[in-house]
């Protein structure tokens, strides 16, 4: 039995929506159980939001997540509410353009990614959260980055091919990224 | 294996209805059910006779939905808790009238305008009235994206077979959230509907849809006859479902959102050598008495897992005869119980305190 729980959190506005849906596409691509669960209503645009998202061998329990494997925290805010939740062993990617601070856990596995700076140098502005979810898949030893093609394809619509292009250079940017 | 893709549980909702028949939705936008409306709005207008009409009011919604019933069309409406509250007087004219609809309430956390989290806080509303008289409807509770689907289906047949209205009770989560799902089995139901209001063609007399009779003896006859009906849909149509049951010596009660996290917490309890159980009621009117029944010949006690001060509870209390205790492990107002929370209350139990 394999089940993955990842929380990502950050700014409404970071595409932290966008990132969990694209792990769930891809893990719906591979076959996997997933389940999709975003914060909803007025901490959108500006304000907080968060994304969990569970990918599994078998059926779901419960979709809300209190204890991540993965926490990618997107803001300092989202850092320190969920820091402490981390399963020990777990992991935690943190967008260090954002979030200036050091995780204060030893025993999780920390990623820094300058994420926004790399997606702002890249002309890729607001695809940070993608450039993080290429470093998560790279790096994480549960999740694979095989696929991701097919899985930006079916998630952005066709008319907007362009915007393809531009979140699989993204993802490509963070796979590569060696901190 | 049928193409599966990811919806979230609102939008499950709405093709579903598509796919049931449904093609008039009448609505009013409240948090947390809006993408049910939104994605109404865009696809009944490109569907052949699809109406999709945002009213000026929850009270106008529902009675337009008590207008398209009564020709016997396929017909739905959806709001979020305060808005069921103003349907709820178009409710009882309709369960009156013995027209069938279809009408869901998200629910979020109450009393009053409340907040737009999720919350299972309208279970009494639901099961037991809401509005006016004495009426029953047809309440399903939904725990995955899939069953938002697959009960929505079910929610048409039962309703057009009894000529009832049927209720899915779901709340924020499942709502707002995305899972995999297929429309692979989906099953509609059709049935004749000579008593609608579609124009006598010189050929038959009037039909009268009404829910006034100034007689009481009359109207008397008419309750009767409407729970004989009732007793019909309590005796079939039951459902839910057992996860671990066959040896449990505690018996978890949650539907809903409630119950996947009780599942986890029976998991977590079954691994420390305790034996739970779950049972998951699917119908929350008619309640499955009969399992719970059962149930207390064997378990020791019984958890009810609410989104609520324990609403639920005086149903596993009634239909068990209070054999058992019975616990409530409870969030409300938005919050969700965690796992650990329920698991606590398993253990609770097992040592006989609540």
């Amino acid at each position: 039995m394999k089940t993955t729980q990842i929380l990502i959190a950050g700014f409404g506005g970071q595409g932290i929506l966008f990132a969990g849906k694209f792990l769930a596409y891809k893990g719906l691509l591979e076959e996997q159980q997933v389940s999709w669960l975003p914060s909803y209503g007025p901490e959108m645009r500006g304000g907080t939001a968060n994304c969990s998202v569970i990918l599994s061998e078998e059926a779901i329990g419960s979709p809300i997540i209190t204890a991540p494997d993965v926490l990618i925290a997107m803001n300092l805010p989202s850092l320190k509410k969920y820091e402490d939740a981390v399963v020990p062993g777990g992991a935690i990617y943190v967008d260090s353009t954002l979030i200036h601070e050091q995780v204060a856990r030893t025993d999780v596995t920390v990623h820094y990614i300058p994420a926004t700076q790399m997606a702002r140098d890249a002309g890729a502005g607001n695809l940070a959260n993608m450039v993080m979810m290429g470093h998560v898949l790279q790096s994480c030893p549960e999740l694979s980055f095989d696929g991701t093609e097919t899985t930006v394809q079916k998630l952005v619509p066709a008319k907007k091919a362009a915007l393809v292009e531009l979140n699989l250079k993204a993802l490509q940017l963070g796979r590569d990224y060696e901190g | 294996m049928a193409e599966r893709v990811l919806m979230k549980g609102n939008e499950a909702i709405a093709e579903a209805a598509i796919q049931a028949g449904c093609r008039h939705y009448f609505g009013y936008p409240i948090t947390p059910q809006t993408e049910i409306a939104a994605y109404m709005a865009k696809r009944l207008p490109k569907i052949e006779g699809g109406v999709f009409l945002q009213a000026e009011s929850e009270i106008a919604s529902i009675n337009m939905v008590y207008g398209a019933a009564a020709t016997g069309a396929r017909v739905m409406t959806s709001s979020s808790s305060p808005g069921i509250s103003l349907k709820s007087e178009g409710l009882s004219y309709i369960a009156a009238s013995d027209v069938p609809a279809f009408v869901v309430n998200v629910q979020r956390g109450g009393p009053g305008l409340g907040g737009i989290q999720p919350s299972q806080s309208d279970y009494f509303q639901a099961t037991k009235g809401g509005g006016h008289g004495d009426y029953r409807m047809i309440v399903l509770a939904p725990a995955t994206v899939q069953e938002m689907a697959s009960l929505t289906v079910r929610g048409f047949n039962l309703a057009d077979k009894y000529r009832m209205i049927s209720m899915i009770l779901a709340d924020g989560t499942i709502g707002q959230m995305m899972e995999p799902i297929s429309f692979q089995d989906i099953q509609v139901e059709t049935y004749e509907k000579p008593w609608a209001l579609t124009g006598t063609g010189m050929e038959r007399p009037h039909n009268i849809v009404n829910s006034l009779y100034l007689k009481p003896d009359e109207l008397e006859r008419k309750n009767f006859e409407r729970y004989e009906k009732y007793a019909a849909v309590e005796a079939a149509e039951a459902m839910w479902e057992t996860y671990q049951m066959d040896d449990a010596e505690i018996g978890v009660v949650a539907f809903g959102i409630a119950a996947r996290v009780a599942k986890n917490a029976v998991a977590a309890a079954r691994s420390e050598g305790i034996k739970a159980g779950l049972i998951r009621p699917i119908t929350l009117w008619p309640f499955p008495k009969e399992v719970l029944r059962q149930a207390a010949d064997q378990v020791k006690a019984f958890v009810s897992v609410e989104l609520n001060m324990g609403q639920m509870i005086d149903d596993v209390r009634l239909c068990t005869g209070c054999k058992r205790p019975v616990s409530l492990c409870n969030r409300t107002g938005g919050m969700i119980p965690s796992p650990d929370q329920v698991l606590a209350s398993i253990r609770a139990a097992v040592k006989g305190g609540n």
